[in-house]
């Protein structure tokens, strides 16, 4: 487990376990990293959040927090004495107070003076883009507003632990990208647990990704590592994508090796943009020889193996897999070591933003 | 557009009318009645001003003291779980159905001269017992299941998603209380005390009972309508006018609150 290569006293350990909920979840962050949970409904996602938040109280939970007891050994700290935030999918602002009030709050709480909260809540608010919003009521405010509001006021509290909470399943899916962006830059160096169905959040935020099915943890490792080779039920169905790293050059991704790719970007990418390629395997097309044809994407690849995956065939190869018919690979007569040239529409290639320093993104 | 196909039976309309009718004909039976050439003079009668004046000043102090003793009540009732929860909110509505009567007895017995607690209180020079004092805690024990009740209600509705977020946040119990709970439950609070008001303005058979009906200290209007209406029928009717045009102004109040809570 990686809580033997963090010293012992930084980031977060917890084993939450509940007999009601058939959950037993154990966690390790680093200080600074940024983990996505990732797991169907009613894995045991929201009693890993409610319980590190302080607001449920599980069977057992053993929790450290930067050298802190917030649970165990027959301690249980209440929510407010954790320093653990909580952003969830609905943003939750105060209705009788504006958003500076809002944001406010977490510092006044915490003994802050009146106007001196405020002011911080302003910065916090210009922080995330949205200090022109100060003096409005959350009923004046749109659902990205408001989740940045919210955001805003999480992280006025300067929390320890933030815990994010399928932060953008409730957004306009033409808000959710610039929210990505917004959280990319804020949780570059905050302990943050994401949890997510989405696996371009993984992908944009987190340096690791947790797998959780029927209340236990199958699968934990890099976001990419997990991503691309999963090796539980739930990964292999949302993801099992190809992800090709490297950053944008003229338009195009262009990877360490040199190879430069067509795709379709989720949003602006600027020249110099840390960047990966998404593209399922079942869009990847495999050729001997190759092919013409300007729209699209020529790689050429060695296979690794072969896997049958029913009347299909995954071909794995040193840059990507693609997903062919038992038919087709008959005729190909493919086997490891073959030389082949894998080509893929550019409509078939999303190009997103990946975390700077993210494994895979260099 | 208008909903062509009812969602009830035409012939509904008839008792709906009829029952209407009932409420609107007796009031609209005192307006008939009152003698509006001496309205002004009977209605600022010594004795009628004395009695408006301490209802006045009886319902309002009553008002705070189901705030003060009604708040805490709602709030365990609404957001703690523990045994005999149920029978707990049995009790707090027993005043509600119980006869008025029957609540002034139980207080003489308890607050009374011989009272559970009167003799107690008697040694520490305190007599309830037919004074202004015992008016108030009357009509608070008829009026205390309203504003129990509808803040009850209100923080049922509210739920806790934000006092939950409130703590994430860092807020103690206490803070959460004051800046986050109260002031969402705000509207239904207002609402609760209006209503409590209301109750304790009309309070009778409690306040006769057990404070009985001495000019200035006990006798509210209410009291002094039943009085009157032996002895200066005209004054009486003037005086009910009075007590539905509190009413009329009670209820608009409410429903302007509910309104502006709905928004």
């Amino acid at each position: 487990m990686t809580s033997a290569t963090h010293p012992v006293g930084s980031g977060l350990t917890a084993r939450i376990r509940s007999e009601e909920r058939d959950v037993d979840l154990a966690l390790t962050l680093a200080t600074g990293e940024t983990v996505a949970v990732l797991g169907p409904n009613g894995a045991g996602k929201s009693t890993l959040v409610t319980a590190l938040a302080g607001l449920l109280r599980p069977d057992e939970a053993s929790i450290r927090l930067d050298g802190t007891v917030l649970a165990g050994d027959g301690t249980w700290l209440p929510a407010h004495r954790r320093g653990v935030a909580l952003l969830a999918q609905d943003a939750l602002l105060f209705p009788h107070l504006d958003a500076r009030e809002n944001v406010a709050f977490g510092p006044r709480s915490a003994g802050v003076p009146r106007r001196a909260a405020r002011e911080a809540a302003e910065r916090w608010l210009h922080d995330l883009g949205v200090a022109d919003l100060a003096d409005r009521r959350p009923s004046e405010l749109s659902g990205g507003q408001a989740q940045r509001v919210a955001l805003a006021r999480a992280l006025a509290t300067e929390p320890r632990l933030l815990l994010l909470d399928e932060p953008m399943a409730a957004l306009d899916v033409s808000v959710a990208p610039e929210i990505r962006r917004l959280l990319r830059r804020v949780l570059a160096d905050r302990t943050t647990i994401l949890v997510t169905h989405d696996v371009l959040d993984a992908l944009a935020l987190a340096d690791r990704v947790v797998v959780v099915e029927d209340g236990r943890v199958v699968e934990d490792g890099p976001t990419r590592e997990v991503l691309t080779r999963p090796r539980s039920a739930f990964g292999a169905r949302i993801a099992g994508l190809d992800l090709i790293a490297g950053s944008m050059r003229d338009g195009r991704l262009v990877t360490p090796d040199g190879l430069a790719i067509d795709g379709t970007p989720s949003e602006p990418l600027p020249d110099g943009t840390p960047t990966v390629a998404v593209v399922s395997p079942a869009d990847v097309a495999v050729h001997l020889d190759a092919p013409g044809g300007s729209p699209r994407n020529t790689m050429s690849a060695t296979i690794t193996h072969l896997e049958p995956f029913g009347d299909h065939v995954l071909v794995r190869t040193d840059v990507a897999d693609a997903r062919i018919t038992l038919a087709s690979a008959a005729e190909l007569d493919l086997s490891p070591g073959t030389r082949v040239h894998l080509v893929v529409k550019a409509t078939a290639v999303a190009l997103h933003p990946a975390r700077p320093g993210a494994p895979g993104a260099s | 557009m208008r909903d062509t196909v009812g969602t009830f039976p035409r012939w509904l309309l008839v008792p709906a009318a009829t029952s209407a009718l009932f409420i609107a004909v007796p009031l609209l039976a005192i307006v008939l009645r009152v003698d509006w050439s001496q309205f002004g003079a009977l209605v600022t009668s010594p004795s009628s001003q004395a009695a408006l004046w301490l209802s006045l000043r009886t319902a309002s102090a009553t008002t705070v003291l189901c705030v003060l003793l009604g708040v805490p009540l709602a709030l365990v009732l609404a957001r703690a779980r523990f045994r005999g929860q149920s029978l707990l909110r049995s009790l707090v509505l027993l005043p509600m159905v119980l006869p008025p009567v029957v609540g002034g007895i139980a207080l003489l017995y308890t607050f009374g001269r011989r009272g559970l607690l009167g003799e107690s209180l008697e040694v520490l020079g305190l007599q309830i017992a037919f004074s202004t004092t015992a008016v108030v805690l009357a009509q608070t024990f008829v009026a205390l299941p309203f504003l129990v009740l509808s803040l009850e209600g209100t923080l049922r509705t509210a739920g806790q998603r934000y006092e939950r977020v409130a703590a994430t946040l860092g807020a103690t119990p206490t803070t959460v209380l004051r800046r986050v709970t109260l002031p969402l439950v705000l509207p239904g609070l207002v609402s609760g005390a209006i209503l409590s008001f209301a109750r304790a303005l009309g309070e009778f058979g409690a306040t006769i009972t057990f404070a009985g009906s001495l000019q200035g200290t006990t006798r509210t209007l209410p009291l002094e309508i039943y009085l009157q209406r032996e002895t200066d029928p005209d004054a009486a009717v003037a005086l009910s006018l009075l007590l539905v045009v509190v009413a009329v102004v009670v209820i608009l109040a409410v429903r302007g609150n509910d309104a502006r809570q709905a928004l």
